[in-house]
């Protein structure tokens, strides 16, 4: 997994609640047996006015220019605004896979669905709870400035404006850690292995019906 | 474990020379890709067939405690075949790649789907990192009217809390209604916990759980069953436990519901009419309606019974259970679907579903009310296999999601349950199911 420290990207807004997983990346894709490659695909179904497949070279695929990824000022955009409960429904973690692929890395949302939230860390992919009050500014700062870029500090905690304004927010002090030093999670708990052994071991005594 | 979620897992676990910790501990079944007809043809589509094979080769190469390949006689839909061969316990901690996880909370299990990266952690360490959730208790007391089923109170509590009112939250389901549903039933409630932004929802031990357990083929035998038994009827929250929220609704206020929109929060009875955006005041929330609305393509204020539907779907991991069928052939029986249904289908969730409900004759009662009587799998609620709703085509169906082209691009989905799709399957158009038992 990549580190991530400091960010200073563009950003582009979804002005939508309840963003789905299926929305995100369509149930076609999940065919792969692959973690890369979704980046074409991500919005699939509103960034095209076809049906994609899977496979297929998404080059000359005719683009909705209503969807707002599409506009050209966004495009190269690496900070995705939202609104609540982002990437709510099914677990997949494609979803992170593919707005990784497409170019995000960080997402500032109002709230955003538990299993989403979890996948993206697992991926090196920020996901920002900011109050609304924040967010409506931001969407209306977006709007009116184009090549709107903020700066998303990890280590201090904060998104901080183009008109120096900073926006502090709360992070999992155990996963800013693994963001920063791009830890794989893996590798830290196979650390308490010998711990795991122990805890299963009485279980194995207690509850053997556990341990078919 | 299923073939969708799976494979970057294996080959991540692979790459990095580790190895699964309890072999034991994995039940795995082939169901998102898998054709519900001509088996005897095998998958066709070359890239669904490569993902269920990947499944085949991984758990040949790594060892299982069970697994039902395609066209298993055991094979379906993961939460359908858990909890029917024994394999979900009460008290056990049960992840898989897949948001529906939480069915197996109606065994009072810490259930919860999970990424991709997080089955490779499970695999490779039996453990996962967690932060403790939130609490919450929904408590429906009384008596469910007649035709009103676990789905309707599922989509009926997603009404009142909305698609994100248990984002961080455990929720667990009681009162006297709760405790009066089959364990079916509790597993359709469950299963609609993440509708409700919950990734669990759980219901206490009784005696409808034990007895469900007993004589399953992975169920404890003997005397580690009596052992267990004693463990898991401590298995409820004590009395006068404090949550950080409570919800509670009155099941005699509770009507069958019928969803209008684009995501399980947009919910009405059928008897209501669909809502109108211009009396929605938070203007994010009536773009969403708006937007729902044109992709519908209803209009505001049509009455729910008004609204035609162009094909049924009795399935997935919500209402493919033998009670689901049960209660649909109740109201099909001696009845046919209307001419302007163009396709009802009846997916069993699993083979052994299937087999019962055969043995029971339901197969025939599907079959002569014009339904198409098929092999177990997810099937349409997520159309990566072949069943799917073209752009524009209208569905009553029993499934989870009712999101954007989850059914197929350009497809509309409404979510009832089993007995309101039959009814509607009967009438052409939503109808209330306690005009017609």
């Amino acid at each position: 997994m990549d580190k991530f420290v400091r960010l200073e990207g563009l950003v582009a807004p979804l002005d939508r609640n309840n963003v789905d997983t299926d929305a995100i990346i369509p149930k076609q894709f999940l065919k792969s047996i692959k973690r890369s490659g979704f980046g074409p695909n991500a919005f699939d179904e509103w960034r095209y006015m076809d049906v994609g497949q899977p496979g297929q070279d998404a080059s000359g695929r005719p683009k909705n220019p209503n969807f707002v990824l599409n506009q050209p000022r966004y495009q190269g955009a690496q900070v995705l605004l939202t609104r609540a409960n982002f990437g709510c429904g099914s677990s997949r973690e494609h979803a992170p896979w593919a707005l990784l692929d497409f170019g995000f890395k960080a997402i500032i949302a109002e709230s955003f669905a538990d299993i989403f939230f979890n996948n993206c860390y697992k991926n090196g992919i920020v996901p920002i709870v900011l109050p609304a009050a924040e967010v409506e500014a931001l969407f209306k700062q977006v709007e009116t400035t184009p090549g709107y870029k903020l700066v998303v500090d990890l280590q201090a905690q904060a998104v901080i404006r183009p008109d120096g304004y900073g926006i502090p927010f709360q992070i999992d002090a155990f996963r800013k850690e693994c963001l920063i030093n791009g830890w794989d999670d893996i590798g830290l708990t196979l650390r308490h292995a010998e711990k795991i052994r122990e805890f299963e071991e009485k279980r194995r005594i207690n509850q053997p019906w556990l341990f078919a | 474990m299923h073939e969708v979620t799976s494979p970057q897992a294996f080959e991540g676990l692979k790459l990095a020379g580790r190895k699964p910790w309890r072999i034991s501990s994995i039940v795995a079944t082939a169901d998102h890709n898998t054709p519900t007809d001509h088996w005897d043809e095998g998958i066709k589509d070359p890239v669904s067939r490569q993902q269920v094979e990947t499944l085949d080769a991984n758990i040949r190469e790594v060892g299982a405690l069970a697994y039902f390949p395609f066209k298993d006689a055991r094979q379906g839909i993961v939460h359908v075949v858990g909890p029917e061969n024994g394999a979900t316990l009460p008290g056990m901690t049960v992840v898989c790649g897949d948001s529906h996880t939480s069915t197996h909370g109606a065994f009072a299990c810490l259930a919860h789907g999970i990424g991709t990266s997080e089955v490779e952690h499970v695999l490779a360490t039996q453990c996962l990192l967690q932060k403790k959730s939130k609490t919450m208790l929904i408590a429906v007391d009384g008596k469910l009217g007649k035709g009103v089923t676990a789905k309707d109170v599922a989509l009926a509590i997603i009404g009142t809390i909305g698609t994100a009112g248990g984002n961080g939250y455990a929720i667990e389901f009681g009162g006297s209604a709760i405790r009066g549903l089959s364990m079916e039933g509790r597993m359709t409630l469950c299963n609609m916990a993440i509708e409700g932004g919950a990734r669990m929802g759980f219901v206490a031990v009784d005696d409808k759980t034990i007895d469900y357990l007993k004589d399953r083929p992975f169920s404890p035998k003997g005397d580690i069953w009596e052992k267990a038994v004693a463990y898991w009827r401590t298995l409820h929250s004590d009395a006068g436990a404090q949550f950080d929220r409570v919800v509670t609704l009155k099941a005699e206020d509770i009507r069958p519901q019928v969803t209008w929109g684009t995501s399980p929060e947009m919910v009405v009875a059928i008897d209501a009419i669909v809502p109108d955006p211009a009396k929605q005041t938070d203007p994010v929330k009536r773009e969403g309606m708006e937007r729902a609305l044109q992709y519908m393509g209803l209009n505001p204020n049509t009455p729910i019974n008004q609204i035609a539907i162009d094909k049924v779907f009795i399935g997935s991991c919500t209402n493919s259970r033998i009670e689901d069928l049960r209660e649909a052939a109740s109201v099909l029986k001696g009845r046919h679907i209307a001419a302007t249904v163009k396709l009802a289908l009846a997916v069993p969730g699993s083979g052994l579903v299937k087999h019962q409900a055969e043995a029971e004759g339901l197969d025939k009662v599907f079959i002569a009310a014009g339904f198409e009587w098929r092999e177990p799998g997810c099937s349409m609620c997520l159309a990566m296999n072949a069943d799917r709703l073209e752009p524009g085509e209208r569905c009553a169906s029993t499934s989870n999601r009712n999101f954007e082209g989850r059914q197929g691009p350009g497809g509309r989905t409404h979510l009832v349950s089993p007995a309101m799709a039959a009814a509607a399957a009967i009438a052409g158009r939503f109808a209330d199911v306690r005009d017609v038992l």
